[in-house]
Parts: C-alpha cells; sequence; structure tokens
C-alpha cells in the first residue's frame, strides 16, 4: 500500500510535469502571463461544458467542471416565518447549538429586508453563495479553503488551521468558526472545534444525485422557492427558470459569479 | 593506568548490556491491547489484520483527499467503515447492550492501539467515533425559530 501510493504520486508529478514542458513548448495560448493564462483555460472550459450532459456522474468518479450546481431562490415564494430550510440544514448537518447566538454555527440565515419608503418586505435564505471566483479561497494561507470543480465552494478541514481570513474575506458572512468540542456528528459534516465551514450544497447528498436538505425541505413545505440544478446544462429546471425570469446576484458589482441567484430583490 | 581505564570501560559496557536487557523485558511485559473484533462474525475486513495494523492510515488518508476534493464515495477504505464494525455497544452481564465507549476511553477499538503505541489520533476531534446508528440526536429547532421570531420582530421595531 505504501509503496503504491508513492509510486502514484511519483507518475502523476511526473504527468504533470511533462505536460507542463509541451504546454509551454508548443500551444500559444498557455504561453503568455500567468493571469491571461487562467483566464484563457477558463474560457475554453466554460464553453466546453456548454450542452454537456446533465446526467450525475458515475459513483466512482471524481467530480468535474462538466457541472456547476447552483440554486435559485424566489423570494417571492419564500414564507417569512418558515424555517423549513434551516431546521433541515441544521438537522442534515448535526448543526447543534450552545445558545450562544454570537458564535453558534449557522450555514442558513433567514433575512428579513424591507424598504423603508415603500413597505415592502420580503424574506430569504442566505447561505454561501458558491462563487465561482470566491474570496475565500483566494485569501486561505494553507489552500483549505477551495472550489469544487463542479462549482462548490468547501473548507478542507484536513487542512484547515482555523485563521479566519475567510469569514473576514466573505462578503455575504456565510462562514463560521466552531468554537466549541463537537462529539456525535454526523456523516454528512463531520466537524470540529477550530476550523471554519460553511453551507457545502450537501455535497454527500449532491454525489449520490441527490439534492441539498434546505430544497427537499421548501418542496416539502410546499412554499417551492428553491431551486437546486446544473447551471452548465441549458435543458435543467434552474437554467430554463432564469432563462425564463432571470435571477440576480447578490452583490453583483463583486463579480464574483455566484452559484446562488435571487429572483424578486 | 591504561589497564585501569580498559577495566573501567568493560564495566560500564556491562553495565549499560544489563540495563538494556531489564529494560527488554519490561516491555515484553507490557500487556497487548485487547482489539474489538465484530460479534458479526461472518464480516470479513478490507484486507488482513496485519495488513490493515501496520498501514490503515495510509488507506484512510488515500481515501480522505479523494472524497474531500474529487467526491468519490465508493472507496471501501473509509474511517466509517471502520467504526461501523469495530466500535459495539458493551455487552452487559445481563446480556443486553450497553453503552459505547468513547474515543477517549482505553475501550474504544481505535484508542486501545493507539495508546499502546503511544500514537495519539486526531481523526475524532472532526469524526463520529460511534457508528451513526448509535447516535442519538435532539435539535432545538424550536428554540432556534423563537430566537428567529423574536431577531424578526425585534428589526421590524427598529424599522418602524
Amino acid at each position: 500500500m505504501k509503496d503504491s501510493n508513492y509510486s502514484k504520486v511519483n507518475n502523476s508529478r511526473r504527468a504533470f510535469l511533462s505536460k507542463t514542458a509541451i504546454a509551454s513548448s508548443s500551444a500559444v495560448t498557455i504561453a503568455i502571463a500567468p493571469g491571461v493564462l487562467l483566464s484563457e483555460v477558463h474560457a475554453q472550459t466554460a464553453h466546453a461544458s456548454q450542452g454537456a450532459s446533465i446526467s450525475t456522474k458515475a459513483d466512482d468518479e471524481a467530480v468535474s467542471s462538466k457541472n456547476r450546481w447552483g440554486m435559485l431562490i424566489d423570494t417571492a415564494k419564500c414564507a417569512s416565518g418558515c424555517t423549513g430550510c434551516v431546521d433541515a440544514c441544521n438537522e442534515e448537518h448535526g448543526l447543534v447549538g450552545n445558545n450562544r447566538p454570537e458564535t453558534d454555527t449557522q450555514y442558513i440565515r433567514k433575512v428579513h429586508l424591507k424598504n423603508k419608503t415603500t413597505g415592502h418586505e420580503l424574506s430569504l435564505p442566505l447561505m454561501c453563495q458558491h462563487c465561482e471566483t470566491a474570496p475565500c479561497v483566494d485569501v486561505c494561507p494553507t489552500g483549505a479553503s477551495f472550489t469544487r470543480k463542479d462549482g462548490i465552494v468547501l473548507v478542507d478541514k484536513h487542512i484547515c488551521i482555523g485563521c479566519r481570513y475567510c469569514m473576514m474575506a466573505c462578503p455575504y458572512k456565510a462562514r463560521s468558526l466552531v468554537h466549541e468540542k463537537v462529539t456525535n456528528q454526523t456523516l454528512s459534516s463531520p466537524r470540529g472545534k477550530g476550523t471554519v465551514e460553511s453551507c457545502t450544497m450537501c455535497v454527500t447528498r449532491v454525489d449520490k444525485g441527490g439534492i441539498p436538505a434546505c430544497v427537499e425541505a421548501c418542496t416539502a413545505e410546499n412554499h417551492n422557492a428553491m431551486i437546486f440544478g446544473d447551471l452548465n446544462d441549458p435543458d435543467s429546471a434552474i437554467s430554463i427558470e432564469l432563462k425564463n425570469r432571470g435571477g440576480k446576484q447578490l452583490r453583483p458589482d463583486l463579480a464574483l459569479n455566484t452559484g446562488v441567484r435571487y429572483q424578486g430583490l | 593506568m591504561i589497564k585501569l581505564l580498559r577495566l573501567l570501560f568493560v564495566f560500564t559496557g556491562f553495565i549499560l548490556v544489563s540495563t538494556s536487557a531489564l529494560l527488554g523485558t519490561a516491555v515484553a511485559d507490557t500487556p497487548f491491547p485487547t482489539v474489538h473484533l465484530p460479534a458479526d462474525e461472518s464480516l470479513k475486513c478490507i484486507q488482513p489484520a496485519d495488513e490493515m495494523r501496520r498501514n490503515h492510515m495510509n488507506y484512510i488518508m488515500h481515501q480522505r483527499d479523494i472524497t474531500v476534493h474529487d467526491g468519490i464515495r465508493t472507496e471501501p477504505d473509509s474511517l466509517s467503515g471502520c467504526i461501523d464494525c469495530h466500535v459495539e455497544p458493551r455487552v452487559e452481564s445481563s446480556g443486553k447492550e450497553g453503552e459505547i465507549a468513547s474515543f477517549k476511553s482505553n475501550e474504544h477499538f481505535c484508542t486501545s492501539c493507539h495508546q499502546y503505541a503511544a500514537v495519539q489520533i486526531d481523526c475524532f476531534q472532526c469524526h463520529a467515533d460511534r457508528p451513526q446508528k448509535y447516535i442519538k440526536r435532539s435539535y432545538h429547532t424550536s428554540s432556534l425559530k423563537n430566537q428567529l421570531q423574536q431577531a424578526m420582530t425585534a428589526t421590524a421595531e427598529v424599522e418602524q
């Protein structure tokens, strides 16, 4: 086992090095400044993924940029007194509070907004927006905060040192630090003191072809305010709805290309 | 003079050898940890015991990275796989199921060996130390709901 692991690492490293060598010597697109290179590569993958099949990956297949998971929230359908999504989230991830709202972990917050001029009120769930260019990933000193290839932003808690730079960088206040010892965690959300965490878009469910717990709860409550789906697939429910009625990003000025979109803001 | 020094040298060597021999017997006397085998004898480990004893950490480490980063959740070498078989409730003298030993206790499957080998175990700072089926959770969702309601009324009052 040990030996095979080492040889595996060596092989991938070798493959990477040889690819890089070939790319830098022959391909024109790669032989430019690093900043340009990034956007070039990104543009290619985004283009290639258009029209890719929706079908979720096989269980033993690694996630890829074929999919970009996202959520669309219709604020007109979100009921102001309902906390169905928050409760479902707490249950799914075993988020038991210590009755200290200042520091207790919240993956989803229900936010109530009121326009003072018109008196118009609306309520919406606010969670990690799963940005394509996530500020939390930019600032992470250890690489613990990362964007999965299918667009889900996660914390690798094996690497997280709990410095909380990501919490400061996040414009949506989506992340929490675990302040106290945790036991009896769920399988979907191993979590422990001194690491940062946030909405995972229920990766364990998504990897098995399921939908996030909050979306499921919202549908079960018959509010149907949340749609989950593949933004890269033009035929998915979320893409069709976005095409027909549109959806806004929160803080679009930051140009983060969020995976979570809102209607009726 | 040289003779005396040589004698001293031999004597020191003799003392050193005899102490290490004594220490050796002390190590041999330390009881080997009792490893918990699943009550269901039809269950088989993914690898022979010798292999697991020496290399289990490599299996788990490999699994951990491909799970978190690549979303591959089919590999059998998962920590929860170990826990599901090896951590069981104590059997009381009455034959009933007792409590489950926590990872802090020597009775826990992982801790029994790790304590013997003096290797610190970090997994359970984040992962559950027992199978999910033995975990009962109570959610204070209603109190959360109340907190939310209170917060919302508070905001509304401020705005008015």
